[in-house]
């Protein structure tokens, strides 16, 4: 009701006027009947009416609304007073809507990817179990479960409703069929029950039944969404026929919700974990490459679940004393546990957004503090003829507020344009598709918009804008003034400069450690190398015979190729991640005490793999052609395997190494340079035995050139397609590219801290320029006095120089200090520098102190040009 | 906001009575403001003379309260004029004004010493009910 006379308010004075006119006429006439001349009738009228503007405003001020009206006419009051300015205007809408969009940016990051709940039936009694060498320690957030133990566990637990096994290393050769090219896609391999433990169900035909999770059973599979759109057109008529994996037949029976991505988003087809894999594997209590996903009872907790796994674990320790037997057992929540590694990264980023808006908001403090300095003698003005002080607050408030307002909307803007870049550059990020921004990321942005527009109209407001007198005083006599305003902006610079400090600071240690990881020596060649992957099919190529045949004439055909310097091949190259491990003894040596065990990575290789890779056999020799099938038990170890199995110096060559038990044991022919896994890793022991031994099926072909190394993937590939037709090669990529991938999350987090440090730095050097400029401005006289007394120049130069920058020196202080105690949160992205690197620190202090002095030289230099006549004239 | 409310400077009129004498004034017939302002003064006998600055007021007032309604309408004179109109609530309004009018009438009169004068006068005033 009020609200609509509110709105209605205009017309209903434009009706009252016409009343009030009628009313006059109709008295005027009256009057002219009693015999009045028409000027005195019309002036008795009005005489007895009154004044018709007054009746008017009462009317108008009885249909307003208080709280509007005066919002209004704030809001025109700051619109006005901001158009006036529009270089300030400008610069404060953009530094906020940096300060917003980044921050927007990053919150739906880490709301979509760590904070919402995983999409699946009541997820927070998911529970993603793991298995621990010592105590109850997980030493990396993998499952590492050994699918024997996990049986055991199903069988113990009783407070888990189900449990479910999931393995996410395997990948299946899709065949050619009906005109497409083969191509190896990601498998997940589940225990039957995986999906019902999540509480998903498939979009198109069935689940996995328990008959169909058994050695023996008829293959099936089921197919991601995307896959099934992509290879299939997305026809339901696949469910129920028949597909090719790795050779083998496999009955398609269902389709996966378009939104399921477990255990990864690139997983594009599941099958029956007990079909695939051998019962020697699945009752094993030392093959640790298994997941468990475990849902809890509505009653249980988890800590006592955990604790129940727990005993069974340490049972099943003392029944198979073996080393690699784990003995304990722990666990997360699903959701921790799938983005554990992008916690502390995202987090940092947001601390470091926040630091930014933090900046732009004391910023945009800073250039109102300036602007109401200079009003404030209209301010001290009103104040003294009775202006409400709570509205002069107000008035600035809203000032502010349009800023971020305005600040907000195009943060907006920007963040949707960051989000929808971010979804492509990195999309190996966890959940990266749920990334979107939505109703709850627009309020969060309203929100830190008002927080951020009252934080920085507070500042200013606030500061004395009661002292009339003083202020009329003050702005009377130009040269003695501002000394307050001038304090706070110092204070809000040093503040400022701080938090600049330890942005730069982190920057600098992510970027360091970047670069660290970008010149690590892989330990072999990495320039003109080119990668790709492919797997035989067990069903087709079953005997060693056949594989090592197919390897021997593929390496030839290769290395034959026009432009190929060399080649090689092996089963994991460096770079390229884990790729499985084992636990061996010297069979000259001593059994080890109970409890110490000797393990390394292993690798299969041909015997020109070293010579390709440019790996040094420091000692011995590489593999023959002749060490193949039966005759392949010999073993090249890497540096550090010799250290770790031989650590008292003794020669290694000519020694054995037996792995199991039961396999022969391996002769040692030789050593070789130390190479790394993983870029990010230290250097781990590693041994080789020959390929040609024929048990191996996957190998990545390793292809050297002078240049232009990828125009050799299409002929390298022809090659292949010549020997089958069938086998489709994955992962082709130079070795520089590999590595890039796989430190691109580090590349990503330094890029964009730096980004936002520079952004903080621009603006803190625009902050102090700001202020020195107004200071000098303040002081015109008096420096004008100055050099007409005889004040050198270079001395005035000087004065205002240490003057200008006393708030840099502080802020340095304080921002070195606090960035000491803040790399500590961010050491675990640190990699081959420490988190109290001095040249960091010290760079970051030159850098600012550089940046500082030429913000602070023009307005300094401009003072000591000052002509003392003008200046004094102008008084 | 925070205006002053409209008072009778010359002390002529109670506060309130005015939107009493606006609803007595209706129900003889819907009338726009100016017949309203003639007809108080008139009945009034020239006594009570409307400050016309806060007739309208009042009458925007009474009409927010739903007890008068507004429709525009040709004066006398053939000009275009916003009539006001009793609304029911407007009538049970006027007899609710109207009572507690002589009741404050009356006490005014005791304190003054006009007790008898009044006494005999008030019930058959109060018999008088407002024609329909």
């Amino acid at each position: 009701m009020n609200l609509r006379k509110f709105v209605q308010r205009r017309r209903r004075d434009a009706e009252v006027t016409e009343e009030i006119e009628l009313h006059l006429s109709q008295e005027v006439e009256e009057n002219v009947a009693r015999g009045m001349s028409n000027e005195e009738a019309r002036r008795q009228a009005y005489l007895k009416f009154g004044s018709s503007r007054r009746v008017r405003e009462e009317l108008w001020q009885q249909n307003t609304l208080a709280l509007f009206e005066n919002l209004w006419r704030d809001l025109k009051h700051a619109v006005r007073t901001l158009g006036r300015t529009p270089g300030f205007t400008v610069v404060a809408v953009l530094v906020m809507a940096l300060g917003i969009g980044a921050n927007t940016a990053l919150f739906t990051v880490v709301r979509s990817v760590l904070l919402k709940p995983l999409p699946y039936k009541d997820p927070n009694r998911l529970v993603a179990l793991c298995e621990c060498m010592k105590g109850r320690v997980c030493d990396d957030n993998r499952g590492g479960i050994a699918a024997g133990s996990f049986a055991e566990w199903r069988k113990a637990s009783k407070s888990f409703e189900q449990m479910a096994l999931g393995q996410q290393w395997t990948s299946y050769n899709v065949s050619a069929e009906g005109g497409q090219l083969p191509e190896r896609v990601p498998a997940g391999l589940i225990s039957w029950n995986m999906f019902s433990t999540l509480g998903v169900q498939p979009a198109l035909g069935r689940d996995f039944t328990a008959d169909d999770d058994r050695q023996g059973a008829n293959g099936t599979v089921m197919l991601s969404w995307g896959f099934w759109k992509r290879r299939f057109g997305g026809n339901a008529s696949i469910v129920g026929k028949e597909v090719f994996l790795d050779a083998k037949p496999y009955t398609v029976i269902g389709v996966m919700p378009v939104w399921f991505a477990y255990p990864e988003a690139q997983t594009q087809v599941w099958a029956p974990v007990y079909h695939e894999m051998p019962p020697r594997v699945t009752r094993s209590f030392d093959n640790h490459q298994f997941d468990v996903v475990a849902r809890l009872k509505p009653d249980a907790t988890m800590a006592q679940a955990l604790s129940e796994l727990d005993a069974v674990q340490k049972q099943i320790k003392r029944d198979n004393p073996g080393p690699a037997v784990k003995e304990g057992v722990n666990g997360t929540l699903l959701l921790d546990n799938m983005v554990v590694d992008y916690k502390t990264p995202l987090y940092t980023l947001l601390a470091a957004t926040g630091c930014v808006l933090l900046i732009a908001c004391l910023n945009v403090a800073n250039l109102l503090v300036a602007r109401s300095a200079t009003r404030r003698k209209e301010t001290a003005i009103r104040a003294a003829l009775g202006g409400n002080r709570w509205r002069l607050i107000r008035e600035q408030i809203t000032e502010s507020l349009v800023l971020a307002a305005v600040g907000g909307a195009a943060g907006l803007a920007l963040a949707y344009a960051g989000i929808a870049w971010l979804r492509v550059a990195r999309n190996d990020l966890a959940r990266a598709e749920t990334i979107h921004v939505d109703g709850i990321v627009v309020l969060f942005v309203a929100g830190i918009t008002f927080a951020s527009g009252l934080l920085a109209g507070m500042i200013p407001a606030f500061n004395g804008g009661a002292r009339i007198l003083e202020n009329l005083q003050e702005s009377s006599r130009s040269h003695s003034g501002g000394q307050n305003q001038t304090r706070l902006r110092k204070g809000l610079l040093a503040a400022e400069v701080g938090l600049t400090v330890v942005l730069l600071v982190t920057a600098g240690l992510l970027l360091k450690s970047y670069r660290t990881l970008l010149y690590t020596d892989m330990g072999c060649a990495t320039d003109n190398v080119l990668t790709m992957q492919l797997r035989l099919p067990e069903a087709r190529y079953k005997e060693p015979m056949q594989k090592v045949a197919f390897f021997e004439q593929l390496i030839g055909r290769v290395r034959a190729l026009p432009g190929v310097e060399t080649a090689g091949l092996v089963t994991v190259a460096p770079g390229q991640g884990w790729g499985g491990d084992n636990l061996v003894a010297v069979v000259e040596h001593p059994p080890l005490p109970p409890g110490k065990s000797l393990d390394a990575m292993e690798r299969a290789a041909d015997p020109g793999y070293f010579a390709a890779m440019q790996i040094p056999i420091v000692r011995g020799r590489t593999f023959t052609d002749s060490e193949r099938l039966d005759h392949a038990y010999v073993m090249i170890l890497s540096q550090a395997a010799v250290k770790r199995f031989f650590p008292d110096g003794e020669d290694p060559i000519g020694k054995h190494l037996r792995m199991g038990i039961t396999r022969q044991p391996f002769e040692i022919i030789g050593i070789a340079g130390d190479t790394r896994y993983s870029i990010s890793e230290p250097m781990r022991p590693m041994m080789y035995w020959p390929l040609w031994g024929g048990v191996n099926s996957g190998v990545t072909i390793l292809v050297r050139s002078t240049h232009d190394v990828e125009s050799l993937a299409l002929p390298v590939q022809k090659s292949i397609g010549g020997l089958d037709r069938d086998l489709p090669v994955s992962d082709v990529m130079t070795m520089q590219q590999m590595i890039g991938k796989s430190i691109v999350d580090a590349s990503f987090d330094s890029t964009l801290t730096l980004a936002f440090a520079v952004i903080a730095l621009v603006l803190a050097a625009v902050g102090l320029y700001g202020v020195l400029a107004y200071l000098t401005t303040q002081r015109r006289s008096e420096i004008g006095i100055r050099i007409a007394l005889g004040a050198q120049r270079s001395e005035v130069l000087r004065m205002m120089l240490v003057n200008g920058l006393a708030p840099a020196w502080v802020g340095l202080g304080l921002g070195l200090l606090s960035g000491g105690f803040a790399v500590r949160l961010i050491r675990d992205m640190l990699y081959g520098v420490k988190p109290l690197d001095w040249s960091v620190f010290a760079g970051v202090a030159l850098m600012l102190l550089l940046v500082s002095v030429i913000a602070c030289a023009v307005p300094a230099w401009r003072a000591s040009r000052l002509d003392p006549m003008e200046a004094l004239r102008t008084e | 906001m925070g205006r002053d409310k409209p008072t009778d400077k010359n002390g002529e009129m109670l506060q309130g009575t005015l939107d009493m004498l606006v609803l007595r004034t209706l129900v003889m017939g819907d009338a726009h403001g100016h017949t309203i302002a003639k007809v108080i003064e008139r009945t009034s006998e020239d006594v009570l003379e409307v400050e016309q600055g806060s007739l309208y007021p009042a009458l925007h007032r009474l009409e927010d309260r739903g007890w008068v309604s507004s429709y525009w309408g040709a004066s006398e004179n053939n000009r275009k004029a916003k009539f006001y109109r009793l609304t029911a609530s407007g009538k049970k309004q006027l007899v609710a004004e109207t009572s507690r009018w002589r009741q404050m009438a009356r006490a005014i009169g005791l304190v003054m010493g006009e007790g008898l004068a009044v006494q005999a006068k008030t019930p058959s005033a109060q018999k008088q009910e407002v024609p329909e």
